[in-house]
C-alpha cells in the first residue's frame, strides 16, 4: 500500500500550480469573469498547447498523454486553488470522460484528438427537475429517417453557450427514470440549437441553458445502445463528480491560506488577531476540513482510475464519488464562509478574493448534488440494499 | 498511488486471522469484542490469560526489533495485525501499555539492563504496566507536574511521592512508569526524570474513580515515598520529559485501522437498530447515518496517508495532525446518533443499579475521548500552532 503521490504525480502538481500562480492571478480571474465567454482564449491556448492538460488522461491512441485521474485531479486541485475560469471541467471531465465511458471506436477516434488538442465540448443532460439523476433527463427524442429528432430544453450546462461539441443525454417518449435514455454526440452548430448564457452568482464558472427544437441527429452520433445509456451516463456523472471534488479541495485549501495569511498580518489590541484562541480555533477546524477532504478526494481518484482501467475496486465509483462530494461540498463552504468571517469587513468587500471562493465553493457545492443529496445516495446503499445509481426521492 | 497491500502482507494477513480463528474460542469465546474502552473492567483474568496465549503465537511486540523479541514486523503488518485482531473481536488489550509504550520507551532511551530485566514479562504477557503522568494539577498542562523524587543517599533508592491521576489498569498492573520531579527548585518540562516502580509495595496506594459510565476504568494513585531502585530511571535525572514526549513518536497510526474497525463494529450495530426500529425511514436519521459513514471512510483514508507517507524526519504530517481531534469528535458524534436512532428505549437500562448496554455505554464513554489524550482544544492550539503557524498561546 503507498497511498500518497508518486514523485511524477507530485511534478504534476507543482508544475501545475507555478503556471497558474502566474497565469490565474486574480486580476486575470477578475478580468475573464466578467465577460460573457468566462475565460480568456490566450491562457486556454497556453493550457493546451503548453501544459497539454486537456489530453492528461487521454489514452495515447487517441492523441492524449495517457495519464490517469490520479494527475487529472492533482491538476484540478490546483485550478480550484487558483479559480480557474476556464472550459477544462466541461471539455475534459463532462465531454471527454462521456466519450471515453460511451463512445464507440469511430466517435473516440473522431472527437477525442480534437478534445486533446483544445477544441471545447460539454455534457448536457438536466432539464429543470432540480435533480441530478435519471430522472433529471426530460429531452425527448424520436426515431427519424436516418437518425433522431429532439426537442426540449437543458439548463445548468457547464460552458454549454460555448463549447463546440455538444454530448446530448435525452429520452424515450414515455420513458422515466433510468429507462430510455440514450447518449448522443454532435457538433454545437447543429441547425436548431439554441444556447443562451445564464449570467451566474459564481462568475468564475458559466452555466447555459440549450433549447432544442426538432434537431435532426443523424445515427453515427448515437453513442452506445439506443435507450440504454443510463448505466454509462451514471458512471460519467460519478467521475465528473470526483472531479469536481478536487476543485472544492483545492478552493478549501486556498480559503484557508489565504484567510490565515490576512491573521498573521491584521493587528487589534495590540497584536495580531492569529494569537487569539478564538481566531487559532476556527482555523484549525478548517485544516481538519482540508485535510479530511485531501484524504477523500485521493482516494475516489484512485478509484475513479480502477473504474476507468476495469481494476478491482472500480466497483466503489458511485460510493467513493458521494463520499467525496457530501464532504468537500460542506468543507469548502465551511472554509469559505469561516474564511469571510475571520477576514472580518474587508472580507466583504469585492476587493478581497475570499468572497470569489464563498461563490465557488456555492456553485461546486450545488452542481452535481450538494451534501444532502450525496448523503442520501449514501444511506440508500446503506439502510435500503439499493444498488446504485438508482433514482431518488430526497430532493437537492 | 496503490490501495492494495503486496502479496506477501496479504500472506501475514491470512497468517493472523487463520491464528485467531483457531485460538479465540472455547475459553476465550466470552471474550470476544469486549474489554475495549469503556468495558475494560470485564473478564479480566481471562483477558490475562489471553495476554499469554498471544504470546504463545509469537503475537506480542510484533513490532519490537528481532534483537529485543520481537518480530521486526514492518508499519503494514503492524497495521494489518491489528486491522485482523479487531475483525475477528479481538479483546481489549491488558497489555498494550507495556507493549506499545514501556517496550518501545525502554528500546529507544533504556539502559541494557532495563530491557534484560523488563522486556521479557511484557512479551510474555505476565507483566502489565500503567502510565503515570496526570496529576490533579498536570492535566492538559502536563510539564506542571508536582510528583517529586528524592535520591536517598542512605538506601541508595528515589522516593517518590505525589500524586497520579486517571491511571487506567493500575489496580492490575504490576509496574508503573511515571514522571516525578527530580529537581525540586524546577517548573515546567525541565528537571523531570522517568523512573519505572513496581506497584505492590507500601508506598503506592491505588483508588479506583468512578466514572460517569458507573464502572472504573481509572484510578487515582497516591505515592507515599515509594521506592524506585536507582537503576530504575530511564535516561539520567532532568531527561524526564524528552523521554515522555519520545513515547508519542512510537504511535505512528499502527493502530489506526484496529481502532476503526472497532467503530466499524459499533457503527455496524446502530445500522442494525435503525433498520430494526424504523429509524431508517426517517430523513433526518439516514442524513445522519449517511454523515457517519462519510467520516469513518474518511478517517480510513486518512489513516492510509498517515501509514504511507511522510514524517520521515520524525515529524508529524498534516493528516497525522488532525487525527485526534477527527476521530474523536466522530466517536463522540456516533454516541449521540446511537441514543437518537434508539428513541425513547435509549433510556431504559439492561437492569438495575446501572447496567448500561452497549450503545448507552458508547454514547456515556465517548465524552471522555474528546478530553484524554489532549482535549479537542489542545488538539486545536497544536494544529493552529503547529501546522498552520500561528502565535504560541502565553504560558505562565
Amino acid at each position: 500500500m503507498d497511498f500518497r503521490f508518486t514523485q511524477e504525480q507530485d511534478m504534476i502538481r507543482s508544475t501545475a500550480q507555478a503556471f497558474l500562480a502566474e497565469t490565474s492571478t486574480s486580476t486575470a480571474v477578475r478580468s475573464a469573469m466578467v465577460t460573457e465567454q468566462g475565460y480568456d482564449p490566450e491562457l486556454w491556448q497556453r493550457i493546451c498547447n503548453e501544459m497539454y492538460w486537456p489530453a492528461m488522461h487521454i489514452p495515447e491512441a487517441y492523441g492524449g498523454l495517457g495519464l490517469g485521474y490520479v494527475e487529472l485531479v492533482a491538476t484540478l486541485e490546483q485550478m480550484g486553488r487558483y479559480l480557474l475560469c476556464a472550459p477544462f471541467f466541461s471539455t475534459v471531465c463532462l465531454a471527454a470522460n462521456a466519450l471515453l465511458v460511451a463512445g464507440n471506436a469511430e466517435q473516440k477516434a473522431h472527437y477525442l484528438p480534437q478534445l486533446a488538442a483544445g477544441t471545447t465540448a460539454t455534457l448536457a443532460y438536466t432539464g429543470s427537475s432540480g435533480r441530478w439523476d435519471a430522472s433529471a433527463v426530460d429531452v425527448v427524442y424520436a426515431a427519424a429517417e436516418g437518425g433522431y429528432r429532439l426537442s426540449g430544453s437543458y439548463r445548468y450546462v457547464p460552458d454549454g453557450h460555448t463549447a463546440e461539441v455538444l454530448v446530448l443525454a435525452a429520452r424515450e417518449p414515455g420513458s422515466a427514470n433510468e429507462s430510455g435514455i440514450s447518449l448522443f454526440v454532435i457538433a454545437a452548430d447543429t441547425a436548431g440549437i439554441r444556447r443562451r448564457w445564464l449570467p451566474t452568482m459564481d462568475q468564475t464558472r458559466r452555466q447555459a441553458e440549450l433549447v432544442l427544437d426538432d434537431v435532426f441527429i443523424p445515427l453515427e452520433a448515437l453513442m452506445g445502445v439506443e435507450a440504454e445509456g443510463w448505466p454509462a451516463l451514471a458512471k460519467i456523472i460519478d467521475l465528473a463528480t470526483v472531479a469536481i471534488t478536487a476543485d472544492q479541495l483545492g478552493g478549501a485549501q486556498q480559503a484557508l491560506d489565504s484567510t490565515v495569511d490576512y491573521l498573521q498580518e491584521r493587528v487589534q489590541f495590540g497584536r495580531v488577531i492569529a494569537s487569539y484562541q478564538a481566531v487559532k480555533h476556527k482555523a484549525a477546524d478548517m485544516m481538519v476540513k482540508v485535510e479530511a477532504s485531501r484524504s477523500a478526494v485521493y482516494y475516489a481518484a484512485c478509484i475513479a482510475d480502477e473504474s476507468l482501467l476495469g481494476g478491482p475496486l472500480g466497483g466503489e465509483l458511485t460510493e467513493a464519488a458521494s463520499i467525496a462530494k457530501a464532504y468537500c461540498s460542506d468543507a469548502y463552504f465551511f472554509n469559505a464562509g469561516c474564511g469571510i468571517q475571520l477576514h472580518g469587513g474587508v472580507g466583504f468587500t469585492a476587493e478581497y478574493d475570499i468572497q470569489l471562493y464563498f461563490k465557488r465553493a456555492r456553485s461546486t457545492e450545488t452542481f452535481l448534488g450538494n451534501g444532502a443529496w450525496h448523503r442520501e445516495r449514501l444511506a440508500r446503499l446503506l439502510l435500503d440494499g439499493a444498488a446504485p445509481g438508482q433514482s431518488q426521492e430526497v430532493s437537492a | 498511488m496503490k490501495l492494495s497491500f503486496n502479496a506477501e502482507d496479504e500472506q501475514f494477513r491470512a497468517e493472523v486471522a487463520d491464528w485467531l480463528v483457531a485460538n479465540l474460542c472455547g475459553d476465550f469465546e466470552c471474550i470476544r469484542y469486549r474489554g475495549g474502552p469503556g468495558d475494560e473492567h470485564s473478564f479480566v483474568e481471562q483477558r490475562k490469560n489471553w495476554e499469554r496465549k498471544l504470546h504463545e503465537g509469537g503475537w506480542t511486540g510484533i513490532g519490537w526489533p528481532g534483537e529485543y523479541g520481537g518480530r521486526g514486523a514492518s508499519i503494514e503488518q503492524q497495521v494489518i495485525f491489528n486491522e485482523e485482531y479487531a475483525r475477528a473481536g479481538g479483546p481489549g488489550r491488558m497489555g498494550h501499555i507495556g507493549e506499545t509504550l514501556t517496550g518501545p520507551t525502554l528500546i529507544a532511551f533504556g539502559t541494557q539492563q532495563q530491557r534484560e530485566r523488563y522486556l521479557p514479562g511484557i512479551l510474555r504477557g505476565e507483566d502489565l504496566w500503567c502510565q503515570g503522568y496526570s496529576e490533579p494539577g498536570a492535566g492538559s498542562d502536563l510539564a506542571n507536574v508536582k510528583t517529586k523524587a528524592r535520591f536517598d543517599e542512605n538506601s541508595g533508592q528515589w522516593l517518590i511521592s505525589g500524586q497520579k491521576v486517571w491511571t487506567s489498569l493500575a489496580h492490575e498492573s504490576r509496574y508503573c512508569f511515571v514522571i516525578a520531579r527530580t529537581d525540586p527548585a524546577s517548573v515546567g518540562h525541565k528537571g523531570l526524570g522517568f523512573f519505572l516502580l513496581t506497584m505492590d509495595q507500601p508506598g503506592i496506594e491505588v483508588r479506583p474513580i468512578e466514572q460517569i459510565t458507573g464502572t472504573s476504568e481509572f484510578n487515582e494513585v497516591f505515592f507515599d515515598e515509594a521506592v524506585c531502585g536507582a537503576d530504575d530511571i530511564v535516561g539520567e535525572p532532568g531527561d524526564g520529559w524528552k523521554v515522555a514526549m519520545g513515547l508519542l513518536g512510537f504511535e505512528r497510526g499502527v493502530s489506526t485501522l484496529g481502532q476503526q474497525m472497532l467503530f466499524q463494529n459499533e457503527f455496524d450495530e446502530v445500522l442494525r437498530v435503525a433498520r430494526e426500529n424504523g429509524a431508517a425511514a426517517d430523513p433526518a436519521i439516514r442524513q445522519r447515518i449517511a454523515d457517519a459513514h462519510v467520516g469513518l471512510r474518511i478517517m480510513r483514508f486518512n489513516s492510509m496517508r498517515m501509514l504511507s507517507g511522510g514524517g520521515d524526519d520524525g515529524s508529524l504530517s498534516r493528516e497525522a495532525m488532525i487525527y485526534k481531534l477527527y476521530w474523536a469528535t466522530w466517536h463522540r458524534n456516533l454516541g449521540k446518533l446511537a441514543m437518537d436512532v434508539l428513541g425513547p428505549e435509549s433510556e431504559i437500562l439492561d437492569g438495575a443499579p446501572y447496567a448500561l448496554n452497549r450503545l448507552q455505554s458508547l454514547y456515556l464513554f465517548t465524552r471522555a475521548d474528546t478530553i484524554y489524550g489532549g482535549t479537542n482544544q489542545i488538539q486545536r492550539n497544536i494544529i493552529a500552532e503547529r501546522a498552520l503557524g500561528m502565535p504560541r498561546e502565553p504560558r505562565g
